[in-house]
């Protein structure tokens, strides 16, 4: 196995992109990408594409080869891989890119992770949304994916003492960030009272606990470290790329609050990576909804398992805290198209330690994690970045 | 969802039909065809036999939903609950009988034979557990009823008359 290094990151701007398709903005991310890594679309090997669900959304299967068609490659015949497991499709593609170079299988391959989710009505979103969740046993009985990560919030309530304000600092947090972020779906701040006040979607998850439903791309080129000179002043090292799966259902996890998925995959990464929490800068974390964060942050291994809560009020994750997680806003601010999240985390991040992320820059920032999730942490994906020097 | 597809899981949904692993003991709902306890795999392969759950469990968490599943718009605001039950497994379900504000962690609770939802006003009513306050008397299934075949009303109503 090779190394791999991200040699160039396109992103469009999230939100409701009502004059925009599909197709569109898929092939503008992906344009980006290689116009940032200098590279001639002759050099490609293949794509992969991050998609949760754009069967049920949009009608349209086999959008891997649509994108690489109206990208102008359908006549250069490159292999075209969809890959999907719900909200962490974006990483998982990214985890068969880093794969298929790291092999030698391929020198360059696009990354790319795609969602239109505002082409259907809110509640045909929900629904299809929450099929990440398990269909037959959860959501027949009234489950929604919202009332399942509620489910988990009261139990840490329960258990670990966390606040309906600590869960709240999140969302502010997230909108504080997501305000300096040009391609955020919100940039407006928000207030602690705004948060815990504002309608219930699944008590004690109120609106402003959960992330939008947005529509999105966003995309990466990766290419082998040893050529990555010839494409950009500052590669950015895949240290890690991990991926771990769980039950589907919430009822089966032997330990209702924790993600024992993105414990595993964070382990395995930071064993690939021969590193510890304790190196890391700035992470993206899955942010969907406010309990999410908090469980991510304790099952990365960033603090004890049950002080996610006072930790995060208390500023540790924020701007010079002792890690600072997502400063492009996260799910939350930035936005949730589903298959375009995991990739736009790693976009941020390489902006990061690229030192290019102007009002959002973490200071010295070297080492980083982007860590995606699926439905309730059926799967999680763990990416360790770093800067090649 | 399509009629057949919610037919074939009655069993388990009317009468909470689980299995048992008979190497090591560990019951599952839905039931399993293979055991995640067993150290090998393979040696549970087989040996998995039904297990009738008795529906006693307690409420391990809790919430009230307002932005309903598809199906539930009816019934906002309505509780779903994670419930361990006494033979092990855990299950996700409606509690019902008694007003949110009165769910508590720790509350005991027993499976009771409900509507789920309905499919639109032609379409197919869905039947299976719900959780009620283990002091009230509980609703089984119709004996006799041919699995599956959508019945015209409730068997009882959800939410306790004001």
């Amino acid at each position: 196995m090779r190394d791999v290094a991200v040699l160039g990151v396109g992103q469009t701007r999230f939100g409701e992109l009502w004059d925009r398709s599909f197709r569109e903005i898929g092939i503008e991310a992906g344009l980006q990408a290689l116009v940032d890594a200098k590279l001639s679309s002759a050099q490609l090997g293949g794509l992969y594409l991050g998609n949760m669900a754009s069967g049920s959304l949009l009608d349209q299967e086999q959008i891997a080869p649509l994108i690489l068609d109206y990208a102008g490659l359908a006549r250069r015949h490159l292999p075209a891989v969809r890959v999907e497991g719900g909200g962490a499709s974006g990483a998982l593609a990214l985890h068969a890119g880093y794969l298929a170079v790291a092999s030698g299988l391929y020198d360059y391959v696009v990354v790319g992770g795609a969602e239109k989710l505002t082409d259907v009505p809110d509640a045909t979103a929900n629904q299809i949304t929450s099929a990440t969740a398990d269909h037959e046993w959860e959501v027949v009985f009234g489950a929604t994916l919202p009332a399942l990560w509620a489910l988990i919030a009261r139990r840490h309530m329960h258990l670990y003492g966390t606040t309906r304000e600590q869960l709240a600092s999140v969302a502010v947090q997230a909108h504080a960030m997501g305000a300096k972020n040009p391609n955020a779906h919100y940039r407006n701040k928000l207030t602690l009272e705004q948060v815990v006040g504002a309608g219930p979607v699944a008590e004690p998850l109120g609106v402003f606990d959960c992330a939008p439903l947005s529509d999105g791309a966003a995309a990466v080129v990766l290419g082998p470290l040893e050529t990555a000179r010839q494409h950009t002043d500052t590669p950015i090292r895949i240290a890690a790329s991990q991926v771990a799966c769980d039950t589907m259902a919430v009822q089966h996890r032997t330990d209702l609050t924790s993600l024992a998925s993105t414990q595993e995959a964070g382990r395995r990464a930071f064993a690939q990576a021969r590193r510890a929490p304790a190196d890391v800068q700035v992470a993206e974390i899955h942010d969907a909804y406010t309990i999410s964060a908090l469980l991510s942050l304790e099952d990365l291994g960033f603090v004890e398992k049950g002080q996610a809560g006072p930790a995060f009020a208390a500023g540790e994750f924020g701007p010079g805290g002792r890690v600072t997680v997502n400063p492009s806003g996260g799910l939350k601010a930035q936005g949730r198209p589903f298959g375009a999240v995991g990739v736009a985390q790693v976009v941020e991040l390489v902006r990061q330690l690229r030192g290019e992320a102007k009002d959002r820059q973490v200071a010295g920032a070297k080492f980083a994690l982007a860590q995606d999730v699926g439905g309730t942490g059926a799967t999680s994906v763990v990416t360790l970045l770093e800067r090649a020097n | 969802m399509s009629v057949a597809r919610f037919w074939r899981e009655t069993p388990r949904r009317y009468n909470l039909g689980g299995s048992k692993c008979t190497t090591c003991g560990t019951v599952y709902f839905p039931p399993r065809s293979v055991c995640p306890e067993c150290t090998s795999h393979r040696q549970s392969i087989e040996k998995m036999v039904p297990f009738q759950l008795s529906g006693d469990g307690e409420v391990l968490s809790y919430t009230v939903v307002h932005d309903a599943a598809e199906g539930f718009e009816m019934q906002v605001p309505y509780v779903v609950a994670l419930v361990q039950t006494v033979e092990g497994p855990v299950l996700t379900g409606q509690v019902v009988n008694i007003e949110p504000d009165g769910v508590r962690i720790g509350l005991k609770v027993r499976a009771t034979f409900r509507k789920l939802r309905e499919e639109g006003k032609a379409g197919v009513i869905h039947y299976g557990y719900k959780f009620a306050p283990a002091e009230d008397p509980p609703v089984r299934p119709p004996a006799g009823r041919p699995a599956g075949v959508p019945v015209s009303e409730a068997p009882a109503r959800d939410r306790a008359p004001a």
